[in-house]
């Protein structure tokens, strides 16, 4: 890889910057997550409440728990599949970013991810912290569950950048991959747990979900940071999280080689 | 395309005798002038989305996914329970339809409205002003996104099937039930984007705020209303009347009792909401287009 570790801290440091400059997108993002939130309440709590208070192992504070710590993870977790280096492929833009002393893979996903753990002020906390004061919810019985839920959100945040990241490469054999970035953002929320928990699936949709990433950024972190999930099967999910993100980062890297090729060709 | 500039006799005309002919033609023909410009504009932009062919293939099928996605997300809940918030799955069925079908069709049209800030930012609003149309219509024609059919395909299955499986009543007076309610669904959804616009003009970088009534309007719309909070019945349910295009004409069609604060028989009132929602939108726009200042060009 090129380029030494303290220019990637520097990117990273740059991204998070970046974040810091959109107050007023921050509070919209806070405002839309609120009201998503509220509304997820109303209809899963309802559900809980259906099923006799218990529901797969949810209980109205878990639900809860579940409910606000994925919206809080909304606004750093990308399930949009929007990117800026999607448009710089389009328009020819990356061309330069090839010319840099950098990999343009790792380049680009540390500066978002900079960008999305700043998101993790303005947007993350305070959706937890409303959710925990006006609806209240489930703490982990375990320490151990806080640490490892935040290495397992730090992997889902760049699992999602890094599986974004290679939508866009797309973008280097499709004129307009538009279309894509849609179904991405389709099936990465259904699939995530985002608005109804994988685990309230029937069996064949679970299988489905596990056998693609995207339980990985969102469903997981929030088990494992909730603490529904403890001790060995907690490990499971960061030990998948780890090996769906380099399998990603593998498969970006490959794209882009071939990718840049393509784009040598086109006369970028 | 019809030559845009010639009016053709009216249908009326030749068979109408209670009218004198001529008064007829005039206000008519007048109309077709006034509309050729917005219809040529809408005819370029249907013919250049199909002329990218495997572009347009991809987004319809992902648009057709959206929709279906939506569904089994409410189909997943009804997997767990029986009931939720006193409806079964074959009646969210319905409120799911029209909720989906109205906004996909408001979407089609106004759904464009939502790129006002790119244009404000770039300063090519400007030129909008420049043009002797009014600015909300030329916004609304800007773009025709024929992919959103796909969806309103999804949401129109969804309302056959909630209406074949479903015990409804057939009368003269359900069929006008439903009609109403799908043309002020659409009129409600469409306020919403128009009243989101209004409000770019003074967020711009905060544009994700309107988000929470528009899309968070729609999922709400296809919920039952009857499991909302307090706070969620005053916004959703009367101050964005989101309950109002789908759950409640549901509940009236179904002739079911609903809620102390959503009783059905306020799903005959969704024409009224629409009017309300569209007296916010034009109170919005209009504020935002006296406000807006020019990109300083």
């Amino acid at each position: 890889m090129r380029g030494s570790g303290r220019t990637y801290w520097r990117l990273l440091v740059a991204g998070f910057r970046r974040g810091s400059t959109y107050r007023l997108a921050a509070l919209g993002g806070l405002v839309a997550n609120a009201t998503f939130g509220l509304l997820k309440v109303a209809v899963l709590l309802a559900t809980v409440e259906a099923a006799g208070g218990e529901l797969a192992g949810y209980d109205a504070a878990r639900m809860s728990a579940y409910i606000w710590l994925s919206q809080g993870l909304l606004g750093s977790v990308n399930l949009f599949g929007r990117t800026d280096v999607a448009e710089r492929i389009k328009t020819g833009d990356i061309a330069v970013d090839f010319l840099r002393p950098l990999d343009v893979q790792a380049a680009t996903i540390t500066t978002a991810v900079g960008q999305a753990l700043f998101a993790l002020l303005p947007r993350g906390v305070p959706s937890v912290v409303l959710g925990a004061l006006v609806v209240g919810m489930a703490t982990p019985d375990h320490p151990a569950s806080y640490a490892l839920g935040a290495l397992s959100v730090l992997l889902g945040i760049v699992l999602s950048w890094a599986t974004v990241y290679v939508v866009a490469t797309a973008g280097f054999w499709l004129v307009d991959a538009r279309g894509l970035q849609v179904l991405y953002m389709v099936v990465s929320g259904f699939l995530a747990g985002l608005f109804v928990p994988i685990w309230l699936f029937p069996s064949w949709l679970v299988a489905l979900a596990q056998a693609t990433p995207f339980p990985s950024m969102l469903m997981y972190p929030v088990d494992v940071l909730s603490g529904r999930v403890e001790g060995l099967g907690a490990l499971a999910m960061v030990a998948a999280q780890v090996g769906w993100l380099a399998l990603v980062l593998l498969a970006g890297h490959l794209l882009t080689r071939a990718g840049r090729v393509r784009l040598e060709v086109q006369g970028g | 395309m019809a030559e845009p500039t010639r009016a053709r006799p009216a249908p009326g005309t030749a068979s109408g005798s209670a009218a004198p002919a001529g008064t007829r033609r005039g206000p008519l023909a007048r109309g077709r002038r006034a509309a050729a410009p917005y219809l040529a504009v809408l005819g370029s932009r249907a013919r250049s989305q199909r002329s990218y062919r495997v572009g347009f293939g991809v987004d319809l099928a992902s648009s057709l996914l959206v929709g279906v996605v939506e569904l089994a997300e409410v189909w997943v809940l009804f997997h767990n329970v029986d009931r939720l918030g006193g409806i079964d799955f074959a009646q969210v069925l319905l409120v799911f339809g029209l909720a989906d079908l109205c906004f996909s069709l408001a979407d089609l049209a106004f759904g464009h409205c939502d790129t006002l800030p790119t244009y404000v930012r770039a300063g090519t609003l400007d030129v909008f002003y420049l043009r002797p149309q009014p600015l909300l219509l030329q916004l609304v024609t800007s773009d025709l996104s024929l992919r959103r059919l796909a969806r309103a395909a999804v949401g129109l299955a969804a309302l056959v099937a909630g209406l074949v499986v479903n015990d409804v009543a057939w009368s003269p007076a359900t069929v006008a039930l439903l009609l109403v309610a799908v043309a002020s669904g659409i009129a409600t959804f469409a306020a919403l984007f128009v009243t989101a616009a209004g409000l770019q003009f003074f967020l711009l970088d905060g544009a994700e705020l309107t988000n929470a009534f528009v899309y968070g309007g729609r999922y709400a719309a296809s919920q039952p209303a009857s499991v909302w909070s307090r706070p969620l019945v005053v916004v959703f349910g009367f101050f964005f009347p989101m309950a109002f295009t789908a759950y409640l004409p549901a509940l009236a069609l179904l002739d079911l009792p609903g809620s102390d604060w959503l009783p059905g028989w306020l799903g005959w009132c969704a024409p009224l909401a629409a009017v309300w929602a569209w007296a916010l939108a034009t109170l919005s726009w209009r504020t935002g287009v006296r406000h807006y200042r020019g990109g300083g060009g």
